[in-house]
């Protein structure tokens, strides 16, 4: 049993950690938050040079060759910066779809674009009933037409979809029999005629969006994993985003218990640090247990998906323990920063809205225990 | 990173498993009404059980007790995490084992005493032949433990001892005290503190029984007066018994019944399949489930932070405000075990053991009271995040 990074890991973490540092100060995370963009294009490129886009596809599709662990490392670091912008999208989210799913030919050119920044991607999934488990739910339709797919429908809460250049859209090509069988991803050109797109401002300023499609033609072409296979493809590339989510939440946890005891630390009141109060002291340590927690419980599911393993249960443990862990670490850390953190000026916002963000995406802590109990057999 | 475990410890676990459950008397674990999480119903500590007594030193034949000691002392120089899988299976099934003589006093022997001390007591200790409580608070000291009264005075070769101890978990069925006495008056409190072992059959003490929320004789009041301990029963240093002390209690806290958290979850869950209401299983009411998965998810975070903390110790790392969150996060988990249980269980939660209706013993309703020893034994839970944010955030003392 092992619960250290590897060398390459550590220096992955330390070198993520110190750019992010320097290139994406909170002003800049504050600027771009509230743009619509929500990314700087010259250190979209910068990342990509840094070969972060590529990491963990293989060699031979012109990424980095790391593991989905890897990845995870990386995602932590962004996690404890902030860093607005669609690289969730577009790596985890459309990277791992093709990866999973596309054809060679799909592979070679959409994740070698990828990785080298070139390419930005958006996953149009959700849609109003917001159901994650459930394939009935996708109402959105891609009709067989003239030799093309026609997509007709609504999706919602789409992450990225206003900067994408292309959407990955999950849509239903079957009518009868099991909802299930009947789900197919297609491949979007996002300036595609009949695609209207219209960004919604969220509590984490993360650039979630409405997509309309109104008779959207695609090649069929653009078909990604076959006719009709698409919902186990992207419930494996959930379970993927969800420990990857995590990921960025223990950054985001640790990132607010550090500010909040050096904080604790230098703010004197009654003529003594704060810091040395029972109180603030109390709930410092209460934050140790929630950060490092989820740490573990994350790691334990990023290793298992990155070595193949099954691991539904711990997937499902990790977004459940972690999710509610960020929140509670970041309501602690606004108790402990008083009145200063109720400013946009202050940085501790900026996790506090991305700790529920985190918690609700991909499902809450009450679907993933259902889930939970489920593996358990009861 | 990994997170399997190697061929020699599966292998080990396996045996460790197939031997307890060998050599224990069947149902050993449905009788128990141990709780784990909580010291207020450790069978060890309220009678001597000739069937545990037989286990214990069958373990002790195999080097067991021990099993972390070097060689040279009767231990299996086995590694933290083989310790570990011991002591998950061991709680897993309830069974006796390890107590304080083998876990607290041998290693604060091994690491502090003399060579002399080590010869005396070691030997003794892995053959399971003597058994030790814990002198350490007293009605005037239990966080503040420095603040000790009872008095070590120097008469020749010999310490005359007088005063109190309280919440003596075990001193009515163990052979020696292991104690602080304060032994220079004229110090700073935790500076004139010695640790010494005391023979329970000396003349002068006294023990009267207490009895604990759950009903059980498991703690007691220790008067000692005019007890006279020869000087070579001091460990170590004289004046020096708080920092061993210290350094003893961060692996006091490394012992932490994770796998009696999982067997009793199991217990609980499969009375939930089995218990039905209306033709419906109760395990099948989605806020049930959704309990019984929170309870298990924390389960699981005990588990890692157990795994974790015996992982840093093989490789040289000190966990000493891990052991600090172990021991919150399991005596935490612990409370929130019984209670889910009880209020899952409803009326029935509240029968206590050997009441018509009880369901699993009265178990879940004995550790609903039982609990509450956890959190505020061996280091409340504030005391332990008082030490996580000091010693491990470095944030400043409280006295400014």
């Amino acid at each position: 049993m092992d619960f250290g990074l590897s060398e390459e890991q550590e220096m992955l973490k330390t070198s993520a950690r110190d750019f992010l540092q320097k290139e994406y100060p909170k002003k800049l995370v504050r600027q771009l938050d509230e743009s619509d963009e929500g990314y700087s294009p010259e250190l979209w490129r910068k990342m990509a040079e840094l070969g972060w886009m590529g990491l963990p596809f293989p060699e031979k599709y012109g990424g980095g060759g790391g593991s989905f662990l890897d990845l995870v490392v990386l995602l932590e670091a962004m996690g404890y910066n902030v860093v607005p912008g669609p690289f969730f999208s577009t790596v985890v989210l459309g990277g791992m779809t093709i990866l999973a799913a596309g054809n060679e030919g799909q592979k070679k050119s959409l994740l070698s674009e990828v990785a080298s920044g070139k390419l930005i991607f958006s996953l149009a999934l959700t849609e109003p009933s917001v159901k994650y488990d459930d394939a009935a739910s996708v109402k959105t339709t891609a009709t067989a037409r003239d030799g093309k797919y026609v997509i007709n429908g609504t999706k919602l809460f789409v992450l990225d979809a206003n900067v994408a250049d292309y959407l990955l859209c999950v849509a239903k090509t079957k009518a009868t029999g099991k909802p299930e069988n009947g789900i197919t991803i297609f491949l979007v050109d996002s300036k595609t005629l009949g695609i209207k797109c219209t960004l919604l401002k969220t509590l984490a300023r993360d650039k979630q969006c409405e997509v309309l499609f109104d008779n959207v033609a695609v090649p069929k072409e653009n078909m990604v994993g076959g006719l009709n296979r698409g919902w186990q493809i992207i419930q494996d590339v959930l379970q993927k985003a969800i420990v990857a989510k995590c990921a960025e939440m223990v950054g985001g946890a640790q990132a607010a218990l550090d500010m909040a005891v050096a904080y604790a630390k230098e703010r004197v009141q009654f003529n003594r640090p704060i810091g040395s109060f029972q109180a603030i002291q109390h709930y410092c340590a209460n934050m140790v247990s929630d950060v490092d927690g989820s740490r573990f419980v994350t790691y334990k599911a990023a290793w298992k998906v990155s070595e193949g393993l099954p691991a539904t249960m711990d997937v499902a443990i990790a977004k459940a323990w972690t999710g509610a862990a960020y929140s509670r670490v970041t309501l602690l850390a606004h108790q402990i920063f008083g009145a200063v953190g109720f400013t946009m000026d202050h940085d501790l916002h900026l996790y506090y809205r991305r700790a529920k963000a985190g918690e609700i995406m991909f499902g809450d802590g009450a679907f993933q225990r259902a889930i939970v109990a489920h593996e358990l057999g009861l | 990173m990994d997170f399997r475990f190697n061929s020699q410890e599966e292998a080990f676990r396996q045996e460790v498993d197939d031997f307890i459950k060998r050599e224990l008397p069947t149902n050993w674990a449905e009788e128990s009404h141990y709780w784990p999480g909580g010291y207020g119903t450790i069978p060890d500590f309220e009678e001597l059980n000739p069937a545990a007594e037989r286990f214990r030193h069958r373990l002790a034949d195999k080097g067991w007790l021990t099993l972390a000691w070097p060689r040279e002392y009767g231990g299996a120089g086995r590694s933290n995490i083989e310790q570990a899988i011991f002591n998950e299976r061991m709680s897993y099934h309830r069974a006796p084992g390890p107590g304080v003589a083998t876990l607290i006093s041998g290693p604060t022997i091994l690491l502090f005493g003399s060579d002399e001390a080590k010869r005396e007591w070691l030997p003794k200790i892995a053959r399971a032949d003597i058994r030790f409580w814990l002198a350490y608070s007293e009605p005037n000291a239990g966080s503040d433990l420095a603040a000790i009264k009872t008095r070590a005075v120097e008469d020749g070769d010999d310490l005359i001892i007088d005063g109190q101890k309280t919440w003596s978990s075990g001193a009515h069925v163990s052979d020696f005290a292991w104690m602080l006495v304060r032994t220079d008056p004229n110090v700073a409190a935790h500076r004139g503190i010695s640790l010494v072992i005391v023979d329970n059959r000396s003349k002068g003490i006294t023990i009267r029984p207490m009895i604990n929320i759950c009903g059980f004789h498991s703690f007691n009041e220790v008067f000692f007066d005019n007890v006279r301990i020869p000087k070579r029963n001091i460990i170590g240093e004289q004046n020096r018994g708080w920092y061993y002390v210290m350094a003893a209690l961060d692996f006091e806290r490394l012992v932490v019944p994770v796998g009696g958290f999982k067997r009793t979850f199991e217990e609980l869950a499969q009375w939930a399949r089995e218990t039905k209401r209306d033709g419906k299983a109760l395990s099948d009411e989605p806020l049930i489930r959704d309990k019984l998965a929170d309870l298990a998810i924390d389960i699981e975070v005990a588990y890692m932070f157990f795994w974790q903390t015996a992982w840093m110790l093989d490789k040289g790392l000190v966990p000493n405000i891990e052991a600090s969150v172990l021991k919150l996060v399991a005596t935490q988990l612990s409370r929130k075990l019984a209670n889910t249980a009880v209020d899952v269980m409803g009326p029935y939660g509240e029968l206590e053991s050997g009441a018509e209706w009880a369901p699993l013993k009265g178990r879940m309703c004995t550790g609903y009271l039982d609990c509450i020893s956890g959190l505020v034994g061996a280091g409340t839970s504030e005391i332990q995040r008082s030490i996580i944010a000091i010693r491990g955030l470095g944030l400043p003392y409280t006295s400014g």
